[in-house]
């Protein structure tokens, strides 16, 4: 049986999901979450991962309010129902 | 929601300054919420990042914002700001290459002449940085 997540959209990234703010994805980890939503939404995914599949680095992937950095990344596995949010950063500095 | 300028009142602008002034030698960061460009709330946000050359406003508190926090009064980020302790308020290269919320106004302010505060206003997509007048 298929893991379905609700994946929170934000504000920069809802070019790719025609403006929606929540959108339904499948994948029982994060990984196959992302692949999932590049499917639906083309060019969603490398906003959000390097290269090489990791979480870049200036990109936060919260599951149910616990950061991925935390948890195993993008190999961290989901359950139905759980909640994805995505932020970029708001970084910077004087350099 | 950016245009040739960018309204800032004057009691926010003055939050920035004190901000700024209080965190400095670090850089102090947060952002302005409202509704179609129009600034609403000042939210002043811890800067995650170390040293004093560098701001990562806590991802955390953005979250919350972001999905909650701001839908909820029907509000979006519409503008980002922090302070630059001992540099010209213009985005640095760092900035540049971490902008990543290109219809937010960015507000640097420079304590570079710590008796003159100033901020100035931005817009930064995909590397391409134009300046907005800010008006009060």
């Amino acid at each position: 049986m298929s893991v379905t997540v609700q994946v929170l959209i934000p504000t920069p990234l809802r070019r790719f999901t025609g403006g929606q703010a929540k959108v339904e994805a499948t994948g029982a980890t994060l990984s196959e979450v992302l692949d999932s939503l590049d499917a639906q939404h083309p060019g969603f995914s490398e906003r959000v991962r390097e290269d090489d599949g990791q979480i870049r680095r200036f990109v936060n992937v919260f599951v149910n309010g616990t950061n991925a950095r935390d948890l195993a990344g993008a190999d961290t596995a989901l359950k139905s129902g759980d909640e994805v949010g995505i932020i970029p950063a708001m970084a910077g500095g004087a350099e | 929601m950016t245009g040739e300028s960018f309204l800032l009142p004057a009691e926010m602008a003055q939050e920035i300054i004190e901000h700024s002034l209080a965190e400095t030698p670090r850089e102090c960061c947060g952002l302005i919420a409202g509704a179609d460009g129009v600034a609403e709330r000042l939210y002043r946000l811890h800067n995650l990042a170390p040293g004093t050359e560098l701001y990562e406003i806590d991802p955390q508190q953005l979250l919350d914002l972001e999905f909650k926090t701001l839908p909820a009064q029907g509000w979006e980020v519409v503008a980002i700001y922090h302070s630059h302790p001992h540099s010209p308020a213009r985005p640095s290269s760092t900035d540049i290459a971490l902008a990543g919320w290109p219809d937010a106004v960015y507000l640097i302010c420079t304590l570079e002449d710590r008796e003159n505060p100033g901020i100035r206003g931005f817009t930064i997509r995909d590397g391409e940085v134009s300046e907005l007048v800010i008006r009060s």
